[in-house]
């Protein structure tokens, strides 16, 4: 018996791999299948309707006939006829000057909103960082507008900037900052600042969460540390803050421009129809329901889901984010 | 005991038979102003006469968002909503998801203004039953009006000077917050029909001619428009850009606006208890380009019909013509001055004492100028939504109206392809 257990070493080394190895598979099936419904949900609730979307981004559907659709390839997308006289005419979402311009307005607010929101995000973090007498109620009470619902907060303040009745007007005047009272969101050159005003203020408080909860986690010994060799604070706050709470801060901004670049619910409320304030999403939907033209509605929502993705992968690419929080 | 035995089960199978035939229905109808209470009102009277139970879906009071949740609803063969509550221009765009009503409604429609049951009728089959018609009016303040010794206004020209001259003297006087004319230049559907109206009444046509011709590239539509444009900033706030009916009712109401274009329904709410111009206005036509033209206000109205994706459509149809019927429209129109589509309704004593204005709407409404939703069919809403962006690119500076007219023709154009 003794011999057989030390004659042969080698054989007790294969079969210990070959039961590891049996266990590793074992783990794997059953992390498979307990992965299996969390994939099925996405499938079904993520993938299915994506997938819908591409498909009708390639026939001619219309919203009341979506079973008769035909394959009708990219024509959606781009698509030209030359004429007797030469010229040729493109057609298609990519040759639609309106898209361009939701593409352009999306963008814009984006870069806009998301960079104030970060800078405005980040202070308040810090103050509610700070300890001071009320903290609790504070915190709370700073994610009010973010708790309130969008179309909610959307339609108090397109009261407070209506043109006769809105309080910002009647503050402003009195306060002799405006000469006469301001079509917030009528005018063209103001209604994408409207529009930036309510998103800030809506926003700032969630990025301000973000940014906080990573704060929290910076330990608070390599600021006694910094203190006692009599570092600036404005020094600390850009080589050790910083530098520690930013993988939170990106994770956070890619949270805010995931949103913001499909923004819909507050310009549908505030400013729907205004061409300088349409965005991609607000255009796809208007294609997709008020006009009859479902599967121009599809490619356009195709391509702002290329955009998105487009923009999150360069993103996290040129960011070198990686979501364990380490670079 | 047999007796009372047979009694018993002859109650029972009564009761069953009731419990059958009571439907449960819902009516998707909107929601501006007194209508939600006076809906309701009608619907209590309904199940109470006929046993069914309606509830009512309270739709946006855009018509452009209002549209497109129908639209949805009926892609997916929504059972959940029986009757719609439908605008005047939609029938040809959603006929398909209707079903037909001629034969139900065989006994009324020859009560109702024939031009009414044309614009419902698609293809022979009669899409809805209309409920009421509307026809926008110019309201104006007779106090004002008297105080200046001014008449109400004829032309676009005159209004506009009466407007600026009251609207100096009084602000002046100390009303700062007064302004001349308040309509409707939101771009949403409420524009096109403003925008028709002044195109219209200038003799620039009606956007796309029953026979399908793109008409809207032309001179006097542009002066039209650019005379619209003058008065942005002037006599109307900046603000009418983003104001829809409510909006400028809100600046009517409370007394700072001198005139307002706006449909019939302002008229009972004006003289409402809360309201500030109580008594203090009147109605008339809307203005023309020049003096002696037919004036032209944009047909609109409000619809019932019902889904082919319905479970109790016996039931919806009784609804629907219990709706539409006489009685109820006399109610509609004595307790919210919406015009009623039978003509025999002109001429009653209790509508003419409640709304003294109405008798002299007939020829209004008759002569009312309709969009160009049955020529332009499916693509109607891609037609109003471009023009009524070329139009408020125009009014809020954005190019000159013939500059936006020439690039809406040429969109346009594309739009129709071979036909609409």
């Amino acid at each position: 018996m003794t011999d057989l257990t030390v004659a042969d070493p080698a054989t007790a080394l294969a079969s210990r791999r070959h039961i590891n190895s049996d266990l590793r598979a074992q783990r794997v099936r059953s992390a498979w299948v307990f992965l299996a419904p969390t994939l099925l949900v996405l499938a079904l609730v993520a993938g299915w309707p994506l997938v819908r979307t591409i498909y009708f981004s390639l026939t001619n559907a219309s919203l009341t006939n979506l079973a008769g659709a035909e394959f009708i390839g990219f024509d959606n997308y781009l698509t030209w006829i030359t004429l007797k006289s030469g010229r040729t005419i493109y057609r298609g979402l990519l040759a639609d000057p309106a898209w361009w311009n939701a593409v352009w307005n999306t963008l814009k607010f984006t870069l806009i909103s998301v960079s104030v929101e970060t800078v405005l995000g980040l202070v308040v973090a810090l103050v509610l960082n700070a300890h001071f007498p009320g903290r609790g109620l504070v915190r709370a009470a700073i994610l009010i507008p973010w708790a309130i619902p969008t179309i909610v907060s959307a339609k108090m303040w397109a009261w407070m900037l209506n043109d006769q009745f809105g309080i910002l007007n009647d503050i402003l005047l009195g306060l002799g900052l405006i000469g006469q009272k301001v079509a917030w969101t009528a005018n063209p050159d103001t209604a994408m600042v409207a529009v930036l005003i309510v998103d800030v203020w809506k926003t700032t408080p969630f990025m301000a969460l973000l940014i906080l909860a990573g704060l929290q986690m910076v330990p608070g010994d390599i600021y006694e540390a910094a203190k006692i060799d009599g570092i600036h604070p404005v020094k600390v706050f850009w080589r050790l803050t910083l530098p520690l709470i930013r993988p939170a801060l990106m994770v956070a901004v890619i949270f805010r421009m995931l949103d913001a670049l499909r923004i819909f619910d507050l310009i549908y409320v505030l400013t729907p129809n205004n061409a300088q304030t349409k965005t991609m999403s607000v255009l796809a939907r208007e294609n997709l329901f008020d006009f009859d033209k479902f599967a121009y509605g599809a490619a356009a929502s195709t391509m702002l889901f290329l955009i998105i993705a487009g923009i999150t992968v360069l993103y996290m690419w040129f960011g070198r984010v990686n979501f364990e929080g380490e670079r | 005991m047999t007796m009372l035995l047979r009694t018993l089960t002859f109650c029972a199978a009564l009761g069953a038979a009731e419990l059958a035939a009571a439907a449960e229905l819902s009516l998707a109808a909107n929601t501006t102003g007194k209508n939600v209470n006076f809906m309701r009102e009608q619907l209590d009277l309904f199940e109470k006469r006929t046993g069914h139970k309606v509830s009512l879906v309270t739709m946006p009071p855009s018509s452009s968002e209002q549209f497109s949740q129908y639209r949805l609803w009926l892609a997916a063969g929504n059972k959940d909503v029986d009757v719609y509550q439908t605008d005047v221009i939609w029938a040809p765009q959603l006929a398909d998801q209707f079903i037909d009503l001629t034969d139900a409604a065989k006994d009324v429609v020859g009560d109702h203004f024939q031009s009414i049951i044309r614009s419902q009728t698609v293809n022979g089959k009669l899409v809805a039953l209309p409920i009421f018609t509307d026809a926008p009016a110019l309201y104006y303040r007779k106090d004002l009006l008297e105080k200046y010794g001014k008449t109400p206004p004829k032309t676009w020209s005159e209004l506009a000077a009466t407007a600026m001259e009251i609207q100096e003297k009084e602000r002046a006087a100390g009303q700062t917050d007064l302004w001349g004319f308040v309509f409707q230049a939101n771009a949403y559907e409420g524009l096109t029909c403003n925008a028709l109206e002044w195109i219209k009444s200038s003799g620039g046509g009606q956007i796309v001619e029953p026979d399908g011709t793109i008409s809207v590239n032309n001179e006097r539509a542009a002066a039209a428009i650019e005379g619209a444009k003058a008065w942005i900033g002037t006599i109307a706030p900046q603000g009418v850009l983003a104001y829809q009916e409510e909006e400028a009712r809100g600046v009517w109401q409370t007394g700072n606006a001198v005139f307002m274009r706006n449909w019939p329904y302002a008229y009972a709410l004006g003289n409402g208890e809360d309201s500030a111009v109580k008594g203090r206005f009147d109605v008339m036509p809307l203005p023309t380009a020049s003096a002696g033209e037919e004036p032209s206000s944009t047909l609109g109205g409000w619809n019932l019909a019902v889904s082919k994706y319905s479970d109790d459509q016996e039931a919806a149809i009784e609804l629907v013509k219990f709706l539409a019927s006489r009685e109820v429209q006399k109610q509609r129109a004595v307790q919210l001055s919406q015009l009623p589509t039978i003509a025999a309704l002109y001429d009653d004593p209790d509508v003419a004492a409640a709304q003294p204005f109405m008798p002299n709407w007939k020829p209004i409404f008759e002569s009312a100028v309709p969009r160009p939703s049955a020529a332009t069919k499916v693509k109607y809403n891609e037609v109003s939504s471009k023009f009524w962006s070329a139009v408020h690119n125009t009014l809020s500076g954005n190019g000159t109206a013939a500059e936006n007219l020439e690039l809406l023709e040429i969109e346009l154009t594309e739009l129709k392809g071979d036909s609409w």
